[in-house]
This record gives C-alpha cells, structure tokens and sequence, in this order.
C-alpha cells in the first residue's frame, strides 16, 4: 500500500471545519496559506496567541527589511523557498525593547554571520540579538514561533472562522 | 504540600496468566487476558488492555503532560507539577452522584515508578504501545516474556533547538529512525548553510518534517525549539489518541500536513461541544476548558505550541485568566 501525504500551498489548500456548539472565537480556527494569500509581502500576521507568546505568518516576496528580537525565534518553512541572511549588530543597533521582532533601523553594522536557504519542511534559528533579512523569489510562505512584539500584526475577525 | 512516598507493591505473578498484581496507595491494578481492572476503596472499573497500556506509557513518557489525561471517562490522572493526582469516577457525574468516586494524590515521582513498574510486567516481547496499532502485535492473551528495549521513548527535550551543537539530534537513519511508510511519498532535502566561523551556535537549520517522518512513536511530542517558555513540540499522528487531554491552559495546534479529527468536549462535565477537522495548514486553539481526543485516518504531522510558564494552571484555575487565547477587546 502507498500513501500520498497532503500538504498546503499558496496555490492549492483545502480548510477544515469547525462545528462547535461554543464561541467560535474562544478556538481562534485559521490557515496558514490563506493568511498568507491576504497578506502583503512580509506582515507579521498572528496566528497564534498565547499570553505573550505568539506564531505569525509571514508571506516571503522579494527582500524583507532587517529584524531582530531580544530572544530566539524560529521560522518554519510552510511553502516555496526563502533565504535568510544573519548580521551581528552594532552596540547601538541591538534590541531593548522587551519581545518579539523589530526592524533593525538602517542596515547591520556587525559581522556576516552566515546564510540559509531553506524549503518545506525546515526550521531556522533566528538567533536572539542577531539581525536577519528573509528574501524569496517566488511567494513563499513561512511560520515564526516568537513572542508578540511591535511588528505582530493582529486581524483576527478577518482569519478566523467565525459561523 | 507535602506528601508521604508511596511505592508500589506487587504480588507473585498469577498462576495461570502469569502477570503480576499492584496495589498503589489505595489502587489496585490487575490484568487478565482482555482487561485491566483498576479498583479503589468504593469501586471498581475496566479498560480495556490496549487502550490502558497505550494510555499509561503516554502518561508516564509526556511527564503526565499539562492538566488531566483520561485513560477514558472514569480513570486518569491530573497534573500538578511535583504531586500527580490518580482519580477514578471523579469526572464522572454518575460516579460522583453514587458517591463511589475517588481522588488520591501522590509524589510525581512515585506515579512514575509505578506505572513503569506495571508496564514493565504487563507489556509483552512483540506488542509496542507506542506504535500505531498496525506497526505491532497484540497486548491481549496470557503473559510470554518482557518486551526488550525501552518502553517509554520519543520525548526528547531540545533545550534550544535540536540539532545545535550540544542540543539534542533530530532523527536519522543512523540513529535507527528510518522514514516511516506513510511518508514514504516526501521528498526530503537538507536546508542549504552557510556559517562564517564563530557563529556555529547561532546559524542553524535543519529538516523539521524529515525528523517528525522518522518518528517510531505516535502521539508522543518531540520539543524542538524554545522562545522562552514557549515550547514547540511536533508529534506523527496516526489511528486516535489513547487518551483524552484534558487541558489546564490553552495550547494551539497547527497540522502541517494531511488530516486530524478532534473531538471536543466539555473539561468538567465532559459533555460534547461538537468536532474540528484539521486539514494541512490549518491553526486552532484548544481553549484551557475543555477535554478533546484527535482521530488521524492517515498519519500526519502536527506541531502544538505550549506556554510552559510555571504556575500558569494555578492561574486559569483560579479564573485569574480567560480560559481562552484571544480576549474580546482583540476582535
């Protein structure tokens, strides 16, 4: 017997359903790929929110402005391909505020620490007080385990599923 | 609180069947060919022996995981980071209304010992609880000799993220994790990096679905990645879920590929509220007040994001939060 497993896309998904005799927004029910679909290029869209902590989707397309955070976050390729290009950062550049991502203000004034290039299916460190640059030359799509912060960008109303 | 230490007594293995009996505080376990018997000062009650056996090496293997885990409707155990409650009926209403219902609470540790204590016995050479049913025999007949190897595995805590140097590795080939049949279909290729020297403990990556394709366990959660304490932990699904979690926080789900069913029900009453279908992609909460058991018709991959903030249940408990993620003033 052969399986085929199923995987999402920008271009090819199929949603589930929820049907709860319960607040609909107490289950907060979205997809990746569609939140990506009605994002623009490098939004930090939340799709998971857990006191402090969230995931948000990020549509890779083109080259994204520099970040960085003052503790690890991890992206989960979901769709297409993306670089991601890791800089020190200069003393006066590095992270104060208290969690999740912030675009890092000018370019990286450190070293080059390296570069990934990632697919479907990998995980990326972005390393805490790091500056990081993702670009993609397709739509892509990837998912960030962070914390909420001042580029998290929260429309739930607009995701979820509600009725 | 403080609590006296309890350990585990056996018996002399059964004449006939061979498998030995336990008396755990006031428990008693017994098994016989089918069935596990599970009794208490005020009543006694039966699980089948797969679903138990299936549901106790979960148990001990999760740490006994974040809030309550029903073996079934009756018999489980809840979690209380130090002190592990075993309760029989308490969930129940008919239990509790007849008043044969029972709670008792011990040292985490002493639990551990004894599930591990009982599995060892009950579990025999060729059955393997933590496999998806059709990847193993059969727990059922009279005892033949110990299963070989561990018992209890699959839950292997990244400290940062797996595979940096010093971290915990992701599965492979070498450590004896091929890639499981029902991911046979995947294609699976290395992230391509490059690192500048010095930063071999900052720049890393590594293939996150060739490690959950290797899985030889299901239902059993790998942590892979910290921010703080938030912990991604991955699992492979496939057949249900022997247990019934009954959350003490809220969790998200997020399936990143096929399909998984889950029944959700109420976490006092245990009433139903109705069912999710999770399809590739999707994202949904399972709220702090509510009991839900998966169904993967095909094995699949799922990541749960925890919040493993000490002190968090105590919280939600006390109603200090929300028992769900996102408040009203957000919408």
């Amino acid at each position: 017997m052969s399986f085929k497993t199923i995987v999402g896309s920008l271009n090819s998904y199929q949603k589930g359903s929820i049907d709860l005799n319960d607040d609909l927004r107490h289950y907060a029910f979205s997809n990746i790929f569609e939140v990506a679909n009605n994002s623009k290029p490098y939004e930090r869209v939340m799709v998971v929110s857990n006191l402090e902590y969230a995931a948000e989707v990020v549509r890779a397309e083109g080259k994204s402005d520099w970040y960085t955070a003052p503790h690890d976050e991890f992206a989960i390729v979901m769709d297409g391909e993306i670089e991601f290009t890791f800089f020190q950062l200069g003393d006066d550049q590095k992270p104060t505020h208290k969690a999740g991502a912030i675009k890092v203000k000018g370019e990286p004034k450190g070293k080059r620490m390296g570069r990934v290039r990632a697919r479907r299916g990998h995980e990326v460190l972005l390393p805490k007080g790091a500056a990081y640059q993702l670009s993609a030359a397709k739509p892509s799509v990837c998912l960030i385990q962070t914390s909420a912060g001042p580029e998290s960008v929260e429309r739930w109303s607009k995701i979820c599923v509600l009725e | 609180m403080s609590i006296a230490s309890v350990k585990v007594i056996a018996s002399a293995p059964d004449p006939v069947l061979g498998y030995k009996k336990f008396q755990f505080g006031s428990f008693t376990f017994e098994r016989d060919m089918y069935f596990v018997h599970v009794g208490w000062p005020k009543g006694t009650h039966t699980i089948e022996v797969d679903r138990f056996l299936r549901a106790m090496v979960r148990d001990i293997g999760w740490g006994f995981f974040y809030g309550w885990i029903f073996f079934d409707d009756v018999f489980g155990t809840q979690n209380h980071y130090g002190t592990v409650d075993i309760y029989a009926g308490t969930y129940s209403k008919g239990h509790r209304d007849t008043g044969v219902d029972f709670l008792e609470t011990f040292n985490t540790d002493d639990v551990r010992v004894a599930f591990e204590t009982i599995s060892v016995n009950w579990i025999n050479e060729g059955y393997d609880p933590l496999r998806a049913p059709m990847e193993t025999g059969s727990p059922l007949g009279p005892k033949t000799r110990d299963a070989a190897g561990p018992l209890i595995r699959g839950f292997e805590p990244a400290r940062r993220m797996m595979g940096l140097p010093g971290d915990t590795s992701p599965r492979s080939d070498a450590s004896g994790h091929p890639i499981n049949r029902a991911f046979a279909d995947m294609k699976f290729d290395k992230p391509d990096i490059e690192i500048e020297p010095g930063f071999e403990d900052q720049v890393h990556a590594f293939n996150l679905f060739d490690h959950i394709a290797r899985a030889d366990v299901t239902w059993n959660p790998s942590f892979t990645s910290i921010t703080r304490a938030c912990i991604c932990c991955v699992t492979s699904e496939e057949h249900m879920l022997p247990v019934i979690h009954g959350n003490d926080r809220n969790e998200w789900f997020i399936q990143l590929t096929d399909e998984i069913q889950w029944n959700i029900q109420d976490k006092n009453t245990g009433n139903p509220r109705g069912r999710i279908v999770m399809k590739a992609g999707d994202v949904c909460a399972m709220p702090a007040d509510i009991r839900h058991q998966g169904f993967s018709p095909k094995r699949s991959m799922l990541m749960v994001l925890e919040n493993g903030t000490p002190g968090l249940e105590e919280k939600y408990a006390k109603g200090e939060l929300e028992p769900f993620p996102i408040t009203a003033s957000r919408w």
